[in-house]
């Protein structure tokens, strides 16, 4: 989906908030989140490509106004919930007030048809795809031509595993872009990899 | 008059939103919260960046050990103890140059290699590294404190699938003889994201 999540590339955003050798945690409530949601996953509850929709599946508003683990948490509450464990009723009980879900998913897919085999070198393209369900596309890549440099092993497609759809494992290329080319005139020079599973890409003649 | 008043709900804090979920987990035969002391344990003590620093230093003292971390992360992450999880199948390391450098992102959320370089901080996860970095990188660079010379090309490793990458920066040549103890003790987090100079 076309998400809000999908920020790569987006312009107007202000200074980025750094010190050096951050901590990752700042409350013991975001380390129970995180312990939460890797348990649940531990459990077979949902899967990692589950998890990462349902945060994507967030309302926008709610999306930007929440810290990294109350991303967390609403993603581990809504698949809860729609995998019947818990009730948001029950949930909103415990909680005494509202507690916000990620928005229903729309359907996924399967591994494309004509999938291909690439080798490093290769020029390939950015299938011009638009999927209302999960999918790990950033959207500055789609439609954009870059180079392969290298093949990882076979993952789970996430198109497919994070709406219990069937298809198969299928490696994602190390692919090669410059800046240039996916922004023209309208980036710092650089160049920009990106692992973009087979099933996005089709060969540049 | 009706003799009810609505009631306005508000969201409830975040905190009772996690203590809802526990609890009712725990209420289930789950056993939540167990797990969530022996996750902790994991997340605090042993995901920390001195994994990482420790590959790094035997990566500069060990020419072999180098070529096969370059090979495959993974297994040679593993000679020293170090594990992945099942679905981080693919450990690249990314080597720095002089003329190279190195830097990774996750523009979607906040994917890394959690085991090995330490789970994310909050700017790596925050709106404006992930919107600016893969378009702005120099720009960013340098608002963080890293100014690379003009002729340093820049390369940014977007982890949008279960490939998980670290940097492995240049030794500072005033390190050069450390041992190899004493040379993981210089190597941090932000640098194996490439966005720090040791």
């Amino acid at each position: 989906m076309d998400g809000m999540h999908d920020l790569g590339g987006r312009q107007g955003f202000g200074a980025i908030r750094y010190t050096p050798n951050a901590r990752a945690f700042h409350e013991a409530w975001e380390v129970r989140v995180n312990s939460l949601y890797a348990f649940a996953v531990r459990l077979g509850i949902f899967n990692m490509d589950e998890y990462r929709h349902a945060i994507e599946r967030m309302e926008p508003r709610h999306y930007l106004t929440a810290s990294y683990y109350e991303r967390s948490l609403t993603s581990l509450a809504t698949l809860l919930v729609e995998k019947g464990i818990l009730t948001r009723e029950e949930l909103e009980r415990r909680a005494q007030g509202l507690f916000p879900l990620a928005a229903p998913s729309a359907p996924g897919r399967t591994n494309s048809p004509a999938r291909e085999r690439f080798q490093p070198g290769d020029r390939v393209r950015v299938r011009d795809d638009y999927v209302p369900g999960h999918v790990r596309m950033p959207g500055y890549i789609r439609g954009k031509t870059g180079v392969v440099v290298s093949e990882s092993p076979d993952y789970p497609f996430p198109d497919a595993r994070a709406h219990a759809v069937e298809s198969q494992d299928e490696p994602t290329y190390d692919v090669r872009f410059r800046s240039d080319e996916l922004w023209p005139h309208s980036a710092d020079a650089a160049l920009v990899h990106v692992g973009v599973f087979q099933s996005y890409l089709e060969r540049v003649a | 008059m009706p003799d009810h008043t609505p009631v306005i709900k508000r969201t409830a804090p975040v905190e009772r939103r996690v203590d809802a979920i526990q609890q009712a987990l725990d209420e289930r035969g789950l056993k939540a919260t167990e797990a969530v002391e022996e996750l902790r344990e994991l997340a605090e003590e042993q995901w920390i960046p001195q994994n990482g620093a420790r590959v790094v230093a035997r990566a500069w003292v060990d020419p072999a050990f180098r070529e096969r971390l370059l090979a495959n992360g993974r297994a040679a992450v593993a000679e020293l103890g170090l594990s992945m999880p099942k679905h981080h199948r693919h450990l690249v390391v990314l080597e720095n140059r002089p003329t190279v450098q190195n830097v990774i992102c996750c523009t979607q959320c906040s994917c890394t290699a959690f085991t090995i370089i330490g789970l994310p901080p909050d700017w790596y996860k925050d709106l404006e590294y992930r919107a600016r970095v893969v378009r702005e990188s120099r720009t960013v660079l340098k608002e963080m404190g890293l100014d690379l010379a003009p002729q340093v090309e820049i390369r940014v490793w977007d982890t949008t699938a279960d490939t998980r990458y670290m940097v492995l920066p240049v030794q500072p040549p005033e390190t050069i003889g450390w041992p190899e103890e004493k040379l993981a003790g210089i190597v941090t987090r932000d640098g194996m994201i490439g966005v720090a100079p040791l």
